[in-house]
């Protein structure tokens, strides 16, 4: 993969006549060459194609969004406007680890509010902030699946429930450590 | 992690292989894994579609469809493929048991979708799973891997002649994609905004071709129906109202959890019994019965059978099997602000009643939660969410609505007690800083 020259967005499109080609992972070529035999349009495979580019390059960047484009036949407008619905999708780099405190209904009665304030304190960033060293981002989110194991949180993609403000500290020291 | 708790009133079928490494295809074939497909295989597919029709079975998911009507109205004849899509976006609040079937009987859910393309002619089905369960996509994607490698997927399964391909597919977060149009819109690489209806999915649906969708409760109850008989299932439950259901238990219960109860247990009994009652010695206040989009049931509502047909009688619905406790200590403007926080969120933002209508009442509850509510407001929640309720492009906005006519409806009082700038009874002293008066 290419570095990434910071470039806002909508300048992006005015100033540069050029993209970096991007390759991914063997992993993941694999996988949507594979894809797209599963489905009658190439489009379909959109939306997971995403969310692994992402998982590989951290955020969806322009040259991302590119190169998705251009393999499925869309427009870069098109992938973008798919891109702004999805919540977990994400044209911004993040940190290495995000977490994600659920606030809804279930998680709010048994203290996912204070979790996330506590988050707050303790990392010193807000909601969709990053620390200054790129290891944390933080998320308030929506319903994940964990209700009656709450209050829950994930960071990327791990589950971590029945939590209290001690275990949530372990659970980010050990994400520190790494 | 996402433990597994049991009650000696549990009935296990759908939860049956749980905790079994039935993830394993030879565990599950030990299990009677992949017997019910292949007597399938031998039936005509009307008899399978009455068979279900039959057992009573009815959409998990939260509308309560009957599952085999829903498969008949799948034209026989079709110039254009048909599809089997298996709906694992579970992301309604309080619901947290697809999830358990994925993680410990992916199979099932398998083997209900073969037999579901069976029963209505169909070649090929998509399992859908919502983004953030990755872990619970990549054992998919290895069940399905390993079902393929046996012969029981792609073509000629089990030697009987028939091709049937099954496919993975991965949301990237949006509650909205959980309505069966939005998730076909989704599945086609676009925006979830729903389609109109009709034409129902099962007539046009995936790349125009009539589409199955059905709940991954409901496609895993299917091979338990085709092994165990309609008879059975039906009688687990009342009349209309076969089989058993996961119950998702949340809040503040002493024993929350995931418990597979027959359809019509009692709410109360749900709660004190299999819950452990309240947790702290509390008092209950009000029940959300079956995921957020319900309306709520106070403490003295709760003597109430859960089923498809009693609830509706109730004035609420069984919808998603997510029973959320709330105690005397929660405050309902809270709890129908946060509620309406989410809709605001999860608003595809397609049509204007929904859109416009979630956000004017978030607004209008936060600064009402705040302090800055007058009495007017009261009733201009109530009547935004009636303007809402039925004149909207998708159920999201009836969802929005229900839960909160219903707390402002029984919960009046404690809306009235927020006017004239009090804080909220409820919040700890000094936490949030009272909202200017309008006049």
């Amino acid at each position: 993969m290419q570095a990434q020259t910071k470039i806002p967005r909508f300048a992006r499109n005015d100033n540069r006549c050029y993209y970096h080609a991007m390759k991914f992972s063997d992993q993941f070529e694999a996988r949507f060459s594979d894809m797209l035999t599963h489905y009658p349009t190439k489009r379909s495979v959109l939306v997971p194609t995403l969310l692994y580019a992402q998982d590989e390059v951290g955020y969806l960047s322009p040259d991302v969004i590119h190169e998705i484009a251009q393999r499925l036949d869309l427009t870069e407008l098109e992938v973008s406007n798919v891109i702004s619905y999805y919540s977990m999708l994400t044209t911004k780099p993040r940190g290495k680890f995000n977490v994600q405190v659920c606030t809804n209904i279930a998680c709010m009665l048994r203290g996912g509010e204070e979790l996330l304030d506590h988050c707050k304190t303790k990392l010193g960033i807000g909601h969709k902030g990053t620390t200054p060293d790129g290891t944390f981002s933080l998320e308030e989110v929506e319903c994940i699946g964990a209700c009656s194991w709450a209050p829950a949180a994930q960071v990327n993609y791990d589950f971590h429930e029945n939590l209290t403000v001690e275990k949530m500290d372990k659970v980010l020291d050990e994400y520190r450590k790494n | 992690m996402a433990d597994l708790v049991s009650h000696p009133d549990e009935v296990k079928v759908v939860s049956k292989r749980f905790g079994k490494s039935a993830t394993n295809i030879d565990r599950y074939l030990e299990l009677d894994g992949y017997k019910a497909v292949q007597k399938a295989l031998g039936m005509q597919p009307d008899a399978i579609v009455n068979l279900v029709k039959d057992s009573g079975l009815r959409g998990r998911g939260g509308a309560g469809f009957n599952t085999g009507m829903k498969w008949s109205f799948v034209p026989k004849q079709s110039p254009k493929p048909k599809y089997i899509l298996c709906n694992g976006d579970e992301s309604e609040p309080g619901t947290c048991k697809d999830r358990l079937i994925f993680e410990h009987d992916p199979h099932s859910v398998i083997e209900g979708v073969v037999i579901a393309g069976i029963a209505t002619g169909s070649h090929a089905g998509y399992i859908y799973i919502r983004g953030e369960y990755r872990y619970l996509l990549e054992i998919m994607q290895k069940a399905i891997k390993d079902a393929y490698a046996r012969g029981f997927l792609g073509k000629n399964i089990f030697g009987s002649g028939y091709d049937f391909e099954v496919y993975w597919h991965g949301g990237a977060g949006a509650y909205e994609v959980g309505e069966e149009s939005a998730l076909m819109e989704s599945l086609e690489g676009k925006r979830g905004i729903p389609r109109i209806r009709p034409p129902f999915p099962a007539v046009v649906g995936l790349w125009g071709g009539p589409t199955v969708i059905n709940n991954a409760e409901t496609l895993a109850s299917v091979p338990h129906i085709l092994l165990g008989g309609a008879e059975w299932f039906a009688k687990l439950g009342p009349p209309k109202n076969g089989g058993t259901r996961l119950f998702c238990l949340s809040g503040h219960l002493n024993r929350p959890g995931v418990y597979e109860l027959p359809m019509g247990y009692n709410l109360k009994k749900m709660i004190y019994e299999v819950g452990g009652g309240i947790s702290g010695g509390r008092k209950l206040k009000a029940v959300v019965p079956g995921g957020s989009s319900c309306p709520v049931l106070t403490a003295d509502e709760i003597d109430v059978s859960m089923d498809f047909d009693s609830m509706m009688k109730a004035g609420t619905m069984l919808g998603s099997g997510g029973v959320v406790v709330v105690d005397e200590t929660t405050c309902m403007v809270n709890f129908a602000l946060r509620i309406m926080k989410f809709y605001q969120h999860e608003s595809c933002g397609w049509c204007i009643p929904c859109r416009e209508g979630t956000d004017w009442l978030k607004k209008t509850l936060t600064r009402f939660h705040h302090g800055g509510g007058v009495k007017k407001d009261i009733d201009n929640i109530q009547y935004l969410s009636e303007n809402m309720l039925g004149r909207t492009f998708c159920p999201l906005g009836d969802a929005a609505a229900m839960p909160t006519i219903s707390i402002v409806k029984k919960f009046r009082k404690e809306f009235e007690d927020h006017l004239e700038g009090k804080p909220c009874p409820f919040e700890k002293a000094g936490v949030t800083e009272p909202a200017a008066v309008l006049a």
